[in-house]
C-alpha cells in the first residue's frame, strides 16, 4: 500500500488551490516568463504559466510553499498544459517534456523547504504531477458542420500523455492526478498512457504510481462537457483502479455538493473535490471568500463524503488554510466494502 | 458506516447501465450490424453515415439497452468505417446514452472503436481460437480502454459445440482472465455459441439443451460472469418463415433466461410473448428446443410439418384474428399484451359508449390490461421493447378518450373550486408534479397516474424519468406544486427517492410526498422514506387510489386527520419492522417465561416508600415545572429536528428556532402569570409481588395497626399483568418482562403472615395533566392565530412531560427514596440516566393501552386529577402523562417486540378477555 493511501485512511487529505490566480500577484510581464533562456523565442510567451518552472522556478516554489504553510498535504505540480498537444500554442511542443520535469522539482523543493521550516510539523507531504485536459477533444468535433470530424486522434493524445507522464515520474512525483476532465476520452487516453508507460518501463514492475482522477461537471445539466452523468463518467474511468475519484473545476461548493454526495455513494475508492471559490461574478472574478467555502466543505466532510478537499479556480492560501483548518478533527470517508456476491 | 458496492456489470455511455440480477435480459440491438442488416450495410457501403444513423436511432427506441456495432465487410475499410461511424454516432445523444458493443472478428477494428468510445463500452469478441497467447494479449488491451469482454467459447480446435466443451473453454478462460489479466468476474461475458437446431441432422438436436445446460452449469459455478448469444441462429432452418423463428426465439429464451442467461443480440421488438404463444405450437417449440420426443427427429418432422402449412398461406402471413370475437375488455387486454394498434382505435370508442364514463375504460380494462403486461414483465415473460409497445397503444388509447375527458374535466374542475380543492393561488386545479427518479427509466405507471389524475382536474407536471433530486425539487417550487409524485420500478430507485424525501426536508419544503412504482411498498415508506420528511409521505398503491389520496391532500378539512392517520400507520409498521428484522426466532411462551431477568431477590431489600397509597398535588407549580422541559421534542413539534440548544444556533434552522424559542417562553411567561393553565398530578405505591408475568398489587395502604387491612373484600389486590419479549436472545440474554423487575411473591421470607404476604416489594404509578387550555385555544382560534394556537399546545405537551419528569425525581429522592443522593442535570435526566423506569401503559414495554383502566383505577385519576380516557384508551386532556413507577436498580426501558399466538393466549386468558378482543389492542405486536 501506498505511503499515501495510508495517510488517506487516517485523515482527510488537503490538495492545494489555484496557481494561476497566485502567478498573477506577481504581476509577470513577458520579461519575465522569457528569462535569458528564450528571450529570443518567436513567439509571445506571457501566460505559459508552466514555462515559470523552467524560467522564474522560485516564484512556483513559492506559491507551493504558501499553500503547504496554509496546510495543504498535496501540492500539484505546475504542469496543467506542459503537453505537446497544449504546448503547440506557443511552439513551445519540444519543451513539453523538460516542462514536467522542472515542474516536479519545484514541486519537491517546495516540500523539502516547507519540512526545513518546519520541523515540528511530522505529517508526509506529497506531490501531485497534475495531468491537464488539452485544449483538443476526443469526443467532441471543433467544426458544427462536420460532426464526425476529430481535431486530435486517441493514439496522437497517449503520445502527448506519455511524455508528459515520463516527465512527470522522472521529476518525482508522488502519485499522478488526471485532472479537469470535461472530455472523458481524453481522460482514458491518459489513463491507457499511464498503464502502457508502467507496463513498458524497465523498473515497472508494480512500481505503478497512484493515480487520481477529477473530473469536471461543466453546468447545471449535472453532465461532463462530453455529456456523460457523473455515474457514466465513474464507470467510464474505474478501469483506473484509481487512489481516487473526484470533481474539480467549473463549479462552486455549493454547485458541486449534490455530485459529491452522490460520488461518494458510488465511488469504490477514496474521493476527492476541489471546487472554484464560487461562480464567477459579473467581472469574472471569484469571489467567495475562504470561510464560506471552508463551511460548505466541511458539511461535505461531516457527512462522510470527502477524502482529498481543496480548491480550485480562484482559491488562495487563505482558503486552503479555512478548509484545513476546518477538516482537521474530521473522520475521512471509509472506503466502501466491496462485495464479491451478488446476494 | 461504510457503504457497499456490489459486483454488477457496469457498462456507459452518457448514461450508466447498471445490469443488477433483477435486469432479468438486456437486449443488444443487432440492426447495426452489417453482416446482420441487409439495409444497413448498403448506407455503410455507400457512404450514407448519417441514415445509417437512424438504424441506430430506431434501436434504442424499440428498446435497445445496447448497441451492437459490427463492420465486418469484405468491401469495406473495417477500420475506417468503425471510426467514422462511432465518431458520428458519439454526437448523437439519444444514441449515444446506451454503451456500445463493438463487434468485429478482426482486432484492430475493435480497437479502432474503443479508440472513439469515452463510455465503457463491450468488446464482442476475444477467443482462444490463436491460442493462449493471443487471448492474453487482447485482453489486456481491452482492459486498458477499460471494456467488459464476450468471450467466445472458441480454442485451438474449434467451436465449442457441446456441453462439456462449451463449459470446458468457458472455465479455462476464466482461470486466465480472473488469475493473469486481472479481470472482475463480472466483466466477463460468455457467448457459448447458439447453434441451428432441427436442421435434420440428428446430432444438432441436442444444441439447444446444451446451450441451456451449460449456462445453468457455469452459472453455478460463476455466478458473477454473464452468459450471451446471437440467438438467431437458432432457427436458421426456418430461414423465411419469420412467424415459427419468432416463436422458437421466444420459447428458447423463456428457457435460456430462466438458466442464466443474461444478454443477447436479438430483434427484441419481432419477439412475440411467451404466455400468447399458441400452445400446440409452443409445445412443438418446446420438443425441439429441449429435444423431447424426437427419436428419429420425431418432434423436428412435427414442426417442419407445422411450418409448412404457415408457409401454405402464402407469403403475406395471415395473422390469427380470433381474438378479435372476444369481449371488449379482452380486445383491449389483447392489444395491451401484443402491442397491436391496429384496433385500439374502434375497440377504446366500443368501450367508451358501453362505460358510463370515459375514465372508467382508463380505470377499468386498460388498467387491467397494463397491470397485466407489469404481471408478465415481471414473471420473465416479456421483454422492455415488447412493455414499450404496450405502453403505445396505451397513449393511442387515452388520445381517444381525451376530447370526452376534457369535457368532463371542466366539470370537476369548477367542482373542485367550489369544494376548496384548489392550489394556493387559486387559479386553477391543483398542480401535482410527477418524476421518474434519477437512475430510472421506467414510467409507465407514472404516466397511468398523470393520466388518471389529469381525468380528474388536477394539473399534471410531468418531467418525466431520470430526473435528478435538484431537478424535481426546483421544478417543484418554480411551478409551484401542491404535491410530488415520485416513481420508481427497480430497487435503486428506493434509496433515490429516500434521498429525495431529505432534501425536501433540507430545503423546508411543504408538499406531501407521493410514493409509487412497483418495488415501493408501504413498508418500506414507512420505515426508509417517511422518517426523513415531515410534512407528509404516502404510498400509494396503484393509479386509482392516487386520485382518493390526492383529493384528501388538497382539502384544507381532511388533510390533517389524513396526514395524521398515515402517520400513525407510518410509525406502527416501523415499529413492527424495527422490531422483526433483528430478529428472526421465537421461543414458545414456557421457555421464554423461564428466561427472566436474572435477579438475586435472596439478598435484595426493598425501599419502602414514604407512604403507601396514593398523593395527589392539585395545583404545581409550574415555574418549577418549566425548569424541566425536554426542548428537543417541542421543536421537532415544529418540524424542526436537532439537538438543543444547539439547535438555536444551527446554520439553516438557527435563526428561526431561536425565534421560536423566544416566542415560546414568551407565551410560558404569560401562560405563568396569568395562571392559564394549571399542573395536576398525582403518584401511588404500593404493596407488590409478582407471580409469573403478573404482578399482585395490594391496593390498601399499610397501616400501624394492619387491623384495617384485614378486611378483605374483591377489590384488595389487583393483578397487572405484564408481556415479556420472545425473541430468541443471544445466549445469557434475558427474556425481559416488568414484572421481573418486581420480586416474586414465593420468593417472600414472610409468606406466612397472610397481611404481610405482599410486603415482598413495592410498586408505583403517577398521572400528570396540564388542564386549562380550551378556552385559550379558543380564543387564539377565532383570532385565526393558528401559530399560538399550535404554541399553546406544544407547550402544554412539554409541560406535562415535565411534570412526570420532576415527579419522577421527586419520587426516587424523596416519596419514595430509593435514590435519595441523586445529583443529576436536566440533560442527563432527559437521557435517562437515573435509577428506575417509569413506562406507560401502550409504549413499548408494556404495549397494552387496557391496563391503563387498572392504573386509573388504583390512583383513581379521573376524580382527583380529572383525566379520562376515551374509547380508544387515549387520554383527555390530551396534555396528560401516565405510567408505571419500577424501582428495581436492573429495570430498564426495552421494547417487549412481536408476540407470539401462545403468549397472546394466555395473557387474554390473565386478563379475563377473549381473544379477538386482546389481538385488537395488540395487533401492533402481532404483525410484521
Amino acid at each position: 500500500m501506498s505511503l499515501i493511501h495510508e495517510e488517506l485512511e487516517k485523515r482527510i487529505l488537503v490538495i492545494d488551490g489555484a496557481m494561476g490566480t497566485m502567478i498573477q500577484r506577481h504581476k509577470l510581464e513577458e520579461a519575465d516568463y522569457r528569462g535569458e533562456r528564450f528571450k529570443d523565442w518567436h513567439l509571445d510567451v506571457k501566460g505559459n504559466n508552466d514555462l515559470l518552472s523552467i524560467t522564474k522556478p522560485e516564484v512556483i516554489i513559492g506559491i507551493h510553499l504558501l499553500y503547504l504553510e496554509a496546510g495543504a498535504d498535496i501540492v500539484e505540480t505546475n504542469t496543467f498544459s506542459s503537453t505537446v498537444i497544449a504546448q503547440a500554442d506557443y511552439d513551445m511542443q519540444s519543451l513539453a517534456y523538460e516542462m514536467n520535469v522542472a515542474s516536479a522539482q519545484c514541486a519537491r523543493k517546495a516540500i523539502e523547504r516547507y519540512h526545513e521550516l518546519h520541523p515540528e510539523d511530522g505529517k508526509p507531504k506529497f506531490v501531485a504531477g497534475a495531468i491537464g485536459p488539452l485544449n483538443k477533444t476526443l469526443s467532441l468535433s471543433p467544426d458544427v458542420n462536420n460532426p464526425g470530424y476529430r481535431a486530435v486522434t486517441f493514439d496522437e493524445v497517449v503520445e502527448a500523455y506519455t511524455e508528459q507522464i515520463k516527465g512527470l515520474v522522472e521529476g518525482g512525483v508522488d502519485v499522478l492526478l488526471v485532472e479537469t476532465i470535461f472530455d472523458t476520452l481524453n481522460a482514458k487516453a491518459a489513463i491507457f498512457a499511464i498503464k502502457q508507460f508502467f507496463r513498458n518501463s524497465p523498473s515497472g514492475d508494480g512500481g505503478e504510481l497512484p493515480i487520481m482522477i477529477s473530473g469536471t461537471i461543466t453546468d447545471a445539466s449535472g453532465r461532463t462537457l462530453s455529456g456523460q452523468t457523473l455515474e457514466a463518467f465513474y464507470i467510464s474511468v474505474k478501469h483506473a483502479n484509481p487512489l481516487s475519484i473526484g470533481l474539480n473545476c467549473a463549479l462552486g461548493a455549493q454547485e458541486m455538493r449534490g455530485h459529491i454526495e452522490e460520488l461518494s455513494g458510488i465511488a469504490a475508492c477514496f474521493t476527492s473535490s476541489y471546487p472554484n471559490a464560487g461562480l464567477p461574478n459579473a467581472m469574472g472574478e471569484y469571489d467567495e471568500q475562504p470561510h464560506q467555502t471552508a463551511h460548505f466543505i466541511e458539511e461535505w466532510a461531516q457527512n462522510g463524503w470527502v477524502n482529498i478537499v481543496g480548491g480550485c479556480c480562484g482559491t488562495t492560501p487563505d482558503h486552503i488554510k479555512h478548509i484545513a483548518d476546518h477538516v482537521r478533527t474530521i473522520e475521512p470517508r471509509r472506503l466502501p466494502v466491496l462485495e464479491s456476491e451478488l446476494a | 458506516m461504510s457503504t457497499t458496492i456490489k459486483p454488477f456489470l457496469r457498462l456507459s455511455g452518457l448514461e450508466p447501465l447498471i445490469i443488477r440480477p433483477e435486469t432479468n435480459f438486456v437486449n443488444v440491438g443487432e440492426r447495426t450490424n452489417v453482416t446482420g442488416s441487409k439495409k444497413f450495410a448498403r448506407l455503410i457501403l455507400n457512404n450514407q453515415y448519417e441514415e445509417a444513423l437512424s438504424v441506430a436511432r430506431q434501436q434504442v427506441e424499440n428498446g435497445a439497452q445496447i448497441l451492437d456495432v459490427n463492420m465486418d465487410d469484405a468491401l469495406l475499410d473495417g477500420v475506417k468505417a468503425m471510426t467514422t461511424f462511432i465518431n458520428l454516432l458519439q454526437s448523437e445523444p439519444d444514441i449515444a446514452k446506451i454503451p456500445i458493443m463493438v463487434d468485429s472478428s478482426k482486432f484492430e477494428i475493435i480497437e479502432a472503436g474503443l479508440k472513439c468510445i469515452q463510455g465503457r463500452c463491450i468488446v464482442n469478441s476475444i477467443s482462444m481460437k490463436e491460442g493462449e497467447e493471443k487471448f492474453i494479449e487482447h485482453a489486456f488491451i481491452c482492459k486498458a480502454y477499460g471494456a467488459a469482454v464476450i468471450v467466445m467459447a472458441f480454442d485451438e480446435k474449434g467451436q465449442a459445440d457441446t456441453l462439456e466443451r462449451k463449459v470446458e473453454i468457458s472455465e479455462r478462460a476464466y482461470k486466465i482472465l480472473t488469475e493473469q489479466v486481472g479481470f472482475d468476474p463480472q466483466d466477463i461475458i460468455f457467448d457459448i455459441n447458439v447453434f441451428a437446431i432441427a436442421t435434420g441432422l440428428e446430432e444438432h438436436n441436442n444444441y439447444g439443451v446444451d446451450f441451456i445446460e451449460a449456462t445453468r452449469i457455469i452459472k453455478q459455478r460463476h455466478p458473477l460472469v454473464k452468459i450471451s448469444g446471437g440467438v438467431s441462429n437458432l432457427s436458421f432452418s426456418f430461414r423465411g418463415n419469420e412467424h415459427v423463428r419468432e416463436t422458437m426465439h421466444s420459447v428458447f429464451l423463456f428457457h435460456t433466461i430462466k438458466a442464466g442467461m443474461d444478454m443477447g443480440i436479438v430483434n427484441a421488438g419481432q419477439l412475440v410473448v411467451y404466455d400468447e404463444i399458441e400452445p400446440s405450437l409452443k409445445e412443438l417449440c418446446e420438443d425441439v428446443i429441449l429435444n423431447r420426443n424426437n427419436d428419429n427427429n420425431e418432434a423436428t418432422e412435427k414442426l417442419i410439418a407445422f411450418a409448412e402449412t404457415v408457409k401454405a398461406k402464402g407469403k403475406v402471413q395471415e395473422r390469427d384474428e380470433k381474438w378479435r370475437d372476444a369481449s371488449v375488455e379482452e380486445r383491449l387486454k389483447h392489444a395491451l399484451v401484443n402491442g397491436i394498434t391496429e384496433y385500439i382505435d374502434a375497440d377504446t370508442e366500443e368501450a367508451r359508449v358501453k362505460y358510463p364514463k370515459p375514465l372508467d375504460v382508463i380505470e377499468g380494462p386498460l388498467m387491467d390490461g397494463m397491470n397485466f403486461v407489469g404481471d408478465l414483465f415481471g414473471a420473465g415473460k416479456m421483454f422492455l421493447p415488447q412493455v414499450v409497445k404496450s405502453a403505445r397503444v396505451m397513449k393511442k388509447s387515452v388520445a381517444v378518450l381525451t376530447p370526452y375527458i376534457e369535457a368532463e374535466k371542466e366539470e370537476r374542475r369548477l367542482a373542485h373550486i367550489a369544494a376548496g380543492t384548489i392550489n394556493e393561488e387559486g387559479a386553477g386545479a391543483a398542480k401535482i408534479l410527477l418524476a421518474t427518479v434519477k437512475g430510472d427509466v421506467h414510467d409507465i405507471g407514472k404516466n397511468i397516474v398523470g393520466v388518471v389524475l389529469g381525468c380528474n382536474g388536477y394539473d399534471i407536471i410531468d418531467l418525466g424519468v431520470m430526473v435528478p433530486t435538484d431537478k424535481i425539487l426546483e421544478a417543484a417550487i418554480h411551478h409551484k406544486a401542491d404535491i410530488i409524485g415520485l416513481s420508481g420500478l427497480i430497487t435503486p430507485s428506493l434509496d433515490e427517492m429516500v434521498h429525495v424525501a431529505k432534501e425536501m426536508k433540507r430545503r423546508g419544503m411543504k408538499q406531501p410526498l407521493l410514493i409509487g412504482g412497483a418495488t415501493t411498498s408501504r413498508m418500506h415508506t414507512a420505515v426508509k422514506i417517511a422518517p426523513e420528511y415531515g410534512n407528509g409521505v404516502i404510498h400509494v398503491l396503484d393509479a386509482s387510489r392516487s386520485v382518493t389520496v390526492a383529493g384528501s391532500l388538497l382539502s384544507n378539512d381532511s388533510k390533517p386527520a389524513f396526514l395524521e392517520q398515515t402517520y400513525g400507520e407510518y410509525v406502527k409498521l416501523k415499529h413492527g419492522f424495527d422490531n422483526k428484522k433483528s430478529h428472526k426466532n421465537y421461543l414458545p411462551y414456557t421457555k421464554a417465561l423461564a428466561n427472566k431477568v436474572n435477579i438475586d431477590w435472596a439478598t435484595f431489600q426493598p425501599v419502602k416508600p414514604q407512604f403507601t397509597g396514593t398523593k395527589v398535588f392539585a395545583d404545581f407549580d409550574l415555574n418549577e415545572l418549566r425548569q424541566y422541559i425536554d426542548w428537543k421534542p417541542f421543536f421537532i413539534a415544529w418540524e424542526m429536528h436537532g439537538n438543543f440548544p444547539a439547535i438555536l444556533t444551527d446554520e439553516i434552522v438557527g435563526k428561526e428556532a431561536t425565534k421560536l424559542y423566544n416566542d415560546a417562553n414568551t407565551l410560558l411567561d404569560k401562560i405563568i402569570a396569568e395562571k392559564w393553565l394549571t399542573a395536576k398530578g398525582t403518584i401511588g405505591f404500593w404493596e407488590a409481588g409478582s407471580e409469573g408475568d403478573s404482578v399482585i398489587v395490594n391496593r390498601l395502604p399499610i397501616t400501624d395497626g394492619g387491623e384495617q387491612r384485614s378486611t378483605v373484600d374483591g377489590q384488595r389486590y389487583v393483578h397487572l399483568e405484564f408481556l415479556r419479549q420472545q425473541i430468541e436472545k443471544a445466549p445469557g440474554q434475558p427474556n425481559i418482562s416488568l414484572a421481573d423487575f418486581i420480586k416474586p411473591l414465593g420468593a417472600s421470607t414472610e409468606l406466612t403472615t397472610h397481611d404481610l404476604r405482599l410486603t415482598t416489594d413495592f410498586m408505583g404509578a403517577f398521572a400528570v395533566t396540564i388542564d386549562g387550555i380550551e378556552p385559550h385555544i379558543k380564543a387564539f382560534e377565532a383570532n385565526l392565530d393558528d401559530y399560538n394556537k399550535i404554541m399553546l399546545q406544544a407547550l402544554a405537551d412539554r409541560l406535562a412531560e415535565a411534570f412526570a419528569e420532576c415527579l419522577h425525581l421527586k419520587t426516587r429522592k424523596e416519596y419514595w427514596g430509593y435514590a435519595t443522593d441523586e445529583h443529576l442535570t436536566n440533560d442527563e435526566l432527559i437521557h435517562e440516566k437515573y435509577l428506575g423506569i417509569r413506562p406507560a401503559p401502550g409504549y413499548p414495554a408494556c404495549p397494552d393501552h387496557t391496563e391503563k383502566y387498572k392504573l386509573f383505577d388504583l390512583l383513581n385519576v379521573t376524580e382527583s386529577i380529572g383525566i379520562t380516557l376515551t374509547e380508544s384508551l387515549a387520554m383527555y386532556p390530551a396534555s396528560s402523562v401516565c405510567g408505571w413507577y419500577f424501582a428495581n436498580p436492573q429495570s430498564q426501558y426495552y421494547g417487549v417486540g412481536k408476540l407470539q399466538p401462545d403468549q397472546v393466549e394466555d395473557y387474554a386468558k390473565r386478563k379475563g378477555m377473549t381473544l379477538d378482543e386482546i389481538e385488537r389492542w395488540l395487533r401492533q405486536n402481532m404483525e410484521g
